[in-house]
């Protein structure tokens, strides 16, 4: 074989061009838009959590037309001869409840706390489960056995009984107080699931052979955690968190219904459930309207959260023609 | 008339990114006791093709005949399917961790396969038949390894279950998936060591599906070169050893350490596989051909007879190229041959031709 | 090489780059909730001794679980050592920390097996490559920018690609995006770990031919991991043969194939694929009966008895020496009591002793 032929194959440039049109250019977020854009089912989800959101913003408007504020009773008018409440029409849209508030205005306030329940407490769960799970994963030793034990731990709780116990022990009255209070007992019985989640991803991060290269490339820990972990763990957390909402808000509720949740009167779907529940025959509105409320909410939530996994995970795209 | 016989087989999926050509027209035939191998790179539809005979691919768009026995694999109702899998075509896949069963003991996977053929099996028969297909096989104390679980087996050992499973039914055709890719030089030696004289001994047909010339060369009878979804070059293995006709396989052959001299450079087959959603135009390979001229730019070759004395007699030697079906071969002047060829077709082309002859 | 040189020192003429001496590496196997306990440990690298010269390229070959892979990461301090010493360039790395330890990782890289895994998927190709430049604070900004082009432009990418993510790219040119990012702070070894079994033949060639080039432009060190023994051969001025965390064979590359004395090295060549049918048949196969044991529980004595037909009771108690053989050159060493002679058919050997144990045995098939 002559060293150098005119017939070499290696006469050619080693990359001509580019790979033969690959679909170009497009960032991980762009792809999976573009995915997300096609699920019918998830964007009706989100429109449905807008209006939701709207119906919860416009409370203070609610109460303004209808001349209800959510805590004024109107006994002349929400309240039949027999003292039991009116049905929904022309004053009471969705009905008054016992005492004679209106259900439309509670609900709408109601909204607000459990969107604001809901998310918040499922950020927070999600922010102290990333820290707790990255730093378990990543350092691993006997900083992730201990905290690996605490996870463990906190999930054995009964909740419920220990929820109960601090309502009941700290009394609180204020409204604020209360919701914080409910905000923090969900996000710190939520936390757990998420942070063993995340730290069984560091751990099968830790072992890809990227992370071995910025390591050998004499990248620091912090670095690696920062440039290397955590922007993989995005979709993972975008997801977790999307679905860690709607069973917040149901905590929230659960807790609300017991009494040991956001303090009355501010109303909650959870409170408002547990009031209607005694009177489920004679008015069912009352029962019906938080429900009805709450299931959708949750659903849209979940969902949602189908819709995101669906867009981030490459592996839903490769075939959509299934029959 | 074959055990196996393809018309035209096409296979495309719609993906987010749009339609991939992942078969565009493969025809071949597989004989009892024959040994058909399908060499490719990944993406050039070997696996697809016969993961679709085997109607294991959910989703995609399929045309085509697939005749096994007179019966078309691609039509026939899933209810016959189920028969034919395992009972007359088994499949043997290149990670058998994956296709065992991890909970299941693998005798009682071998057994339940038997069962679920042969509804008269008694318990105490199908086991009967689970030991001593792997003791065939070669697993020592078939009796005792019968009741150990897939992790317990090393991975020879597990590809040698996958086999014993395959073999339990006596399956007319078996399709082998890069059976030996995951397995260590001296084993993979000793598992088609083990294909052979049981193919010999079963009188089984045998498809070979691989990346590894080496693997071809040793145990395929007639071998298919697959590139960007069709064949470009089929032949008995010996024509297509030290006859090829067609540049990729030509490449393919070339680009083998063990080819070439030490010292020198390898000779690389330049850029990189073409995307099966856009295909180039013409000729798939010309992008990357270094005989390319202008007739491949923009007319596909039709697979046609090559020319010359055939070193396997009774083998089509067929290929999809344009340049002229006589020069066959890797010597340097069968190159300079090729090379003539295709400089005569450039300068020949009204228009291009000054411009791109010169250039290469 | 000058002539008048001593055979011993014709070789030795380039100053020692890495020398690995006597290094082990075991992993634990650990149980246990709260207090983990070892219960048993992976004997990955059993004592290992290698020199490697500056500009050469040293193959090392082996099955799964022979160790070449954890012998990497330890020449790299990827892992760290459960004893013994790698001097590289007179310093002993296995010691180093802080500012030493990331010294030296600027002058030594890595390679890796899978274009796909060594690359972080969320990153774009042009902040992966640039990584060194910032992990060392060599170049920010624009300055670094150009380099990274300059250097995708020498391993054949297209330097407009710089904002693409590694999803866009095939598995060839992503391998060449993990060479350009080792090439980044101009290493003196790179450790390349089964740089090219991921990708097709092809693009195998490509690759291969890639890293030579830039060897003879840049006077790179390269440690050559790899299974396939034709590739190694390719690359490799001298190769070694691991099997179960040792070192059997090593030799110049041309010298091992062509007089193997092992009788594990001499099984692996003769089980190599030969892509051409007339030799394949030709070729007189070493099947060695049964898989590579545990490197839990290695065999005693000479790690290959098990599976060698040339075994005594002898290599079932005495570990054999790496050591020259008679008749050998001075570079080829050689770990066997009983070495494979020239124009000895290995094939129709069979063993002193019983090699029973639960290993697979192949029944005769009447034709």
């Amino acid at each position: 074989m002559s060293m150098m032929s005119e017939l070499e194959p290696e006469a050619l440039p080693p990359e001509p061009a580019e790979p033969p049109k690959r679909v170009v250019g497009r960032t991980p977020f762009q792809l999976a838009w573009a995915r997300f854009k096609r699920d019918k089912l998830a964007l009706v989800s989100l429109v449905v959590l807008v209006l939701m959101a709207i119906f919860a913003l416009m409370a203070p408007l609610w109460a303004d037309w209808t001349g209800h504020p959510y805590d004024q009773t109107f006994p002349k008018t929400a309240l039949d001869a027999a003292g039991q409440p009116v049905g929904p029409g022309k004053d009471f849209w969705l009905g008054a409840d016992q005492l004679g508030r209106d259900v439309l205005v509670r609900a709408a306030y109601g909204a607000r706390i459990s969107l604001v329940v809901g998310i918040l407490s499922a950020l927070l769960a999600s922010l102290l489960g990333v820290a707790v799970g990255v730093l378990s994963g990543f350092v691993g030793g006997v900083t992730d056995t201990v905290l690996a034990r605490i996870m463990d731990i906190t999930l054995a709780l009964p909740y419920l009984l220990v929820a109960i116990m601090l309502a009941t022990t700290f009394q609180i009255s204020s409204v604020t107080a209360s919701l914080t209070l409910t905000i923090l007992v969900i996000a710190f019985f939520s936390f757990a699931s998420f942070g063993r989640i995340i730290r069984g991803q560091v751990m099968s991060l830790k072992q890809k052979e990227f992370i071995e290269a910025a390591r050998s490339l004499g990248a620091s820990n912090t670095r690696i955690m920062f440039v290397d972990v955590l922007p993989n763990l995005i979709a993972q957390v975008t997801v977790l968190t999307s679905l860690l909402i709607p069973t917040s808000i149901v905590f929230e509720a659960t807790l609300s219904f017991l009494g040991v949740g956001v303090r009355l009167p501010m109303p909650s779907w959870g409170s408002m459930l547990g009031e209607g529940s005694d009177v489920f025959q004679t008015a069912w509105w009352l029962l019906v309207v938080p429900a009805v409320l709450l299931l959708l909410t949750t659903l849209s939530f979940n969902l949602l959260g189908d819709g995101i996994r669906d867009a981030l995970d490459p592996r839903s795209d490769r075939i959509i023609g299934k029959k | 008339m074959s055990l196996l016989e393809v018309t035209d087989l096409r296979v495309s999926f719609n993906t987010a990114d749009g339609v991939v050509h992942a078969v565009r027209g493969m025809s071949f035939s597989v004989d009892r006791g024959r040994t058909l191998g399908i060499v490719g790179e990944s993406g050039s539809g070997k696996s697809v093709s016969t993961q679709t005979l085997m109607r294991l691919t959910p989703g995609a768009r399929i045309g085509g005949r697939a005749l096994f026995e007179g019966q078309d694999l691609l039509t026939m109702s899933d209810r016959r399917m189920r028969q034919v899998r395992g009972a007359e075509i088994a499949m043997i896949f290149q990670d058998p961790l994956s296709s065992l069963h991890p909970l299941y003991k693998v005798g009682r996977q071998i057994e339940e396969m038997i069962k679920a053929h042969d509804a008269g099996a008694s318990k105490e028969q199908a086991r009967k038949r689970a030991v001593e297909m792997l003791g065939l096989v070669g697993i020592p104390r078939p009796d005792r390894r019968v009741d150990d679980y897939p992790h317990q087996f090393s991975g020879g050992m597990r590809q040698r279950a996958m086999i014993a499973m395959a073999l339990a039914l006596n399956p007319k055709l078996i399709i082998a998936d890069e059976p030996t890719t995951a397995l260590d030089a001296t084993v993979q030696a000793q598992i088609l060591d083990l294909m052979r004289r049981l193919q010999r001994e079963f009188d089984t047909a045998l498809i070979m599906i691989t990346h590894d010339l080496g693997v071809i060369a040793d145990m395929a009878d007639d071998v298919l070169v697959m590139y960007g979804g069709h064949p470009v070059e089929e032949a008995g293995r010996r024509d297509l050893y030290y006859r090829a006709h067609h540049p990729y396989t030509k490449g393919l052959l070339e680009s083998v350490p063990s080819a070439a001299g030490t010292g020198d450079r390898l000779k690389a087959i330049a850029g990189q596989p073409p995307s099966l959603i856009n295909l180039p135009s013409g000729c798939v390979f010309h992008p990357r051909c270094p005989f390319v001229h202008d007739r491949c730019r923009t007319e596909d070759p039709p697979l046609d007879a090559v020319g010359g004395a055939a070193l396997s007699p009774g083998t089509a030697h067929r290929s999809a190229c344009w340049l002229p079906h006589d020069i066959t071969g890797l010597g340097e002047d069968a190159d300079r041959a090729r090379a003539a060829a295709a400089e005569r077709g450039r300068a020949g082309g009204p228009g291009t031709g000054a411009t791109k002859g010169g250039a290469a | 090489m000058t002539a008048g040189t001593a055979g011993l020192h014709a070789a030795a003429e380039r100053e020692t780059l890495v020398s690995v001496q006597g290094v082990v590496k075991h992993f634990p196997i650990k149980q246990g909730i709260v207090f983990k306990k070892e219960v048993a440990r992976v004997h990955a690298v059993d004592g290992v001794d290698l020199e490697v010269r500056s500009g050469e390229t040293v193959g090392i070959v082996g099955e799964s679980g022979s160790g070449k892979s954890t012998l990497a990461r330890c020449v790299t301090g990827l892992h760290p050592v459960t004893s013994g010493r790698i001097l590289f360039e007179g310093t002993d790395i296995t010691k180093l920390s802080g500012a030493g330890l990331k010294a030296f990782r600027k002058d030594v890289q890595m390679i890796f097996q899978d274009p796909y895994g060594s690359l972080n998927p969320r990153r774009r190709v042009g902040s992966i490559i640039g990584d060194p430049f910032a992990i060392h604070g060599l170049a920010s900004g624009a300055e670094r920018k150009k380099r990274v082009q300059e250097l995708m432009e020498l391993v054949g990418l297209n330097p407009e690609h710089y904002n693409r993510f590694p999803a866009e790219f095939s598995g060839g040119q992503r391998q060449r995006i993990g060479v350009a990012r080792a090439l980044a702070v101009r290493p003196k070894l790179i450790v390349c770990d089964e740089p090219v079994s991921a990708l097709d033949v092809s693009i195998q060639a490509q690759v291969i031919n890639l890293l030579k080039d830039l060897q003879r432009e840049f006077g790179l060190t390269y440690i050559f991991i790899a299974h396939d023994l034709s590739v190694v051969r390719y690359v490799s001025d001298r190769v070694g043969v691991m099997y179960l965390g040792r070192i059997g064979e090593a030799a110049a590359a041309g010298d091992l194939y062509e007089r193997p004395r092992h009788p594990y090295s001499a099984a692996l060549l003769s089980a190599a694929s030969i892509a051409d049918p007339d030799e394949a048949e030709r070729a007189e196969r070493i099947v060695l009966i049964g898989d590579v044991p545990s490197p839990i529980d290695p065999p005693s004595g000479c790690r290959f008895h098990p599976r060698c037909p040339k075994a005594e009771e002898r290599c079932t108690v005495d570990e054999p020496e790496l050591e020259v053989k008679e008749g050998d050159a001075a570079d080829h060493l050689t770990a066997c009591h009983f070495p494979v002679e020239p124009g000895e058919n290995l094939a129709r050997e069979h063993a002193g002793i019983r090699q029973e144990s639960t290993e697979p045995e192949l029944p005769e098939v009447e034709q």
